[in-house]
């Protein structure tokens, strides 16, 4: 396409040079614990974002390692202008500061243990109204498009994923990758009976070893730990009520989003940023919130979500735009659903049409339109843990 | 969707790719013993069938005839063992398809 290379989008440039299309101010608890004093802020305060979770007392290892990337990417991820951090502790809140400050950006930390949680609520109130006056004084400046790092994965698929909708982001995938951009794919059990052909798509043989390393790990995991074939598992009972009866169909699907021609360059642990531009592919749970968490916390801002059945997920700080070939769904959900793909189905579109839509859908996004996620109040944040706690 | 509906519309199942031994109903309502067009996206062919099963949007129509402990073949690819005979027009899905690898 003449002058896709010259794309540019309105964003916010954070301090460590990443580019944002949001401009959210978190109050992310450290810790289940702190949750409530979170809550109690974004209550008070107009313009700010509590992102509850569940876990972070007791972990260890390599379980906390991912624990505290996760949360600390969660804030760095450049859709964030500013953080407040409120933890149980003083201890671990402040680690989770100082990762935070390493790119930058503003963030302050609370802990609750010799306070409680009033007098917490109340310091952690003025801070954060003076980062959402601050945030909201940021302007949107012109950057070129391949600065975009953009995530995708699948949900609630069946047959029409495969047939249009993944097609339909892999379309893209294709135009987008020559122009520089950071993208990623995921979901490591959903390539099941496809990694072989999804290995031979490695750019080199370091990233197609990587890649058989990681599938290796996480299918051994399965065969000891399953009590049945999974099925209503992998595939879900929404797939297979959409037509998909095994993992290797539902992976032919799923491994249409990363188009004809790109090849990934790499292979991330969940969470972790890549280092270069190009398709990276990042091993960990297939689950949709779990897997949009993990790549919103690697520094993802975009994310393209194809879904068949209708997933209706979203991210707090990512926004996701869910596109679906299904007619049944776009009719039925049409809220949950930015682009109606469907029209693929009979012929009455080809796929460079529908390409054509998505990127026109993704310029606007990253300009400022709301997707249906964050018009519906979806905010999934959901943390993997790699193990028990101790 | 009426029948007159179904019938004005060109394509009633795709197919992924040439060496594919089932394809994928893309409307709803398909009856058994109704005759049905398909495409084949790979190449533009278009096969013409009889349907044996009511098949709903979105599930895999047999376009040969695969026997017991046979592969089913989508994307030009092997997606799993066939635990009952099917033949050519019938639905495919988990009453008579497995997955090979768990």
């Amino acid at each position: 396409m003449v002058g896709m290379n010259d794309v540019e989008i309105d964003v916010y440039r954070r301090e460590n040079g990443r580019i944002g299309i949001r401009n959210h101010v978190v109050i992310m608890p450290v810790d289940d614990l702190s949750n409530a004093a979170t809550e109690a802020v974004a209550g008070v305060v107009d313009g700010c974002l509590a992102i509850p979770h569940g876990y972070g007392r007791a972990q260890f290892g390599r379980d906390l390692d991912h624990h505290f990337i996760t949360v600390i990417g969660t804030c760095t991820n450049p859709n964030v202008a500013a953080v407040v951090v409120i933890g149980i502790e003083p201890g671990w809140t402040a680690r989770v500061v100082e990762g935070i400050a390493k790119t930058g950006k503003p963030v302050t930390g609370f802990s609750i243990e010799g306070h409680g949680d009033l007098a917490t609520i109340a310091s952690a109130a003025r801070q954060a109204a003076n980062y959402v006056q601050w945030a909201s004084e940021l302007r949107r400046v012109r950057c070129p498009l391949r600065d975009m790092w953009i995530a995708m994965k699948c949900g609630e698929s069946d047959t029409t994923s495969g047939l249009a909708s993944c097609p339909t982001v892999g379309n893209v995938i294709d135009r987008i990758d020559p122009m520089g951009l950071t993208t990623c794919f995921a979901e490591t059990s959903e390539i099941t009976g496809a990694e072989d052909i999804c290995a031979a798509r490695a750019a080199t043989p370091a990233a197609a070893k990587a890649f058989l390393e990681a599938w290796r790990g996480y299918n051994d995991f399965i065969m000891r730990e399953k009590l049945d074939d999974l099925s209503e598992s992998q595939p879900t009972k929404g797939n297979i009520a959409g037509g998909l009866t095994t993992i290797e169909e539902k992976a032919f699907g799923n491994l249409e989003k990363i188009g004809k021609h790109t090849r990934f360059v790499g292979v991330l642990k969940p969470a972790e940023a890549p280092t270069g531009t190009g398709l990276w592919f990042m091993d960990g749970p297939s689950p949709g919130a779990e897997c949009l968490t993990n790549q919103a916390a690697a520094g993802f801002a975009l994310h393209l979500f194809p879904t068949g059945q209708g997933n209706v997920i979203g991210h707090p700080v990512m926004p996701v735009i869910k596109l679906s070939a299904n007619p049944k769904t776009c009719a039925t959900m049409p809220e949950h659903i930015d682009l109606d793909v469907s029209a693929l189905l009979q012929g009455e579109m080809n796929l460079d049409e529908a390409g054509d839509l998505l990127f026109d859908l993704i310029v606007r996004t990253c300009c400022g339109r709301l997707t249906c996620a964050e018009v519906m109040r979806h905010r999934e944040f959901t943390l993997t843990k790699l193990h028990m706690s101790a | 969707m009426t029948v007159a509906a179904i019938e004005k519309r060109m394509i009633q199942f795709l197919v992924h790719s040439a060496s594919d031994t089932v394809g994928v109903v893309v409307v709803d309502g398909i009856r058994s013993g109704s005759d049905v067009t398909g495409r084949v996206m790979e190449t533009g062919e278009t096969v013409v069938m009889r349907v044996l099963d009511d098949i709903p949007l979105g599930h895999k129509i047999a376009i040969s005839d695969i026997a017991t402990e046979g592969t089913v073949v989508k994307y030009g690819h092997d997606i799993g063992r066939t635990v009952a005979p099917i033949r050519k027009g019938q639905h495919v899905h988990v009453h008579n398809l497995r997955t090979k690898r768990w």
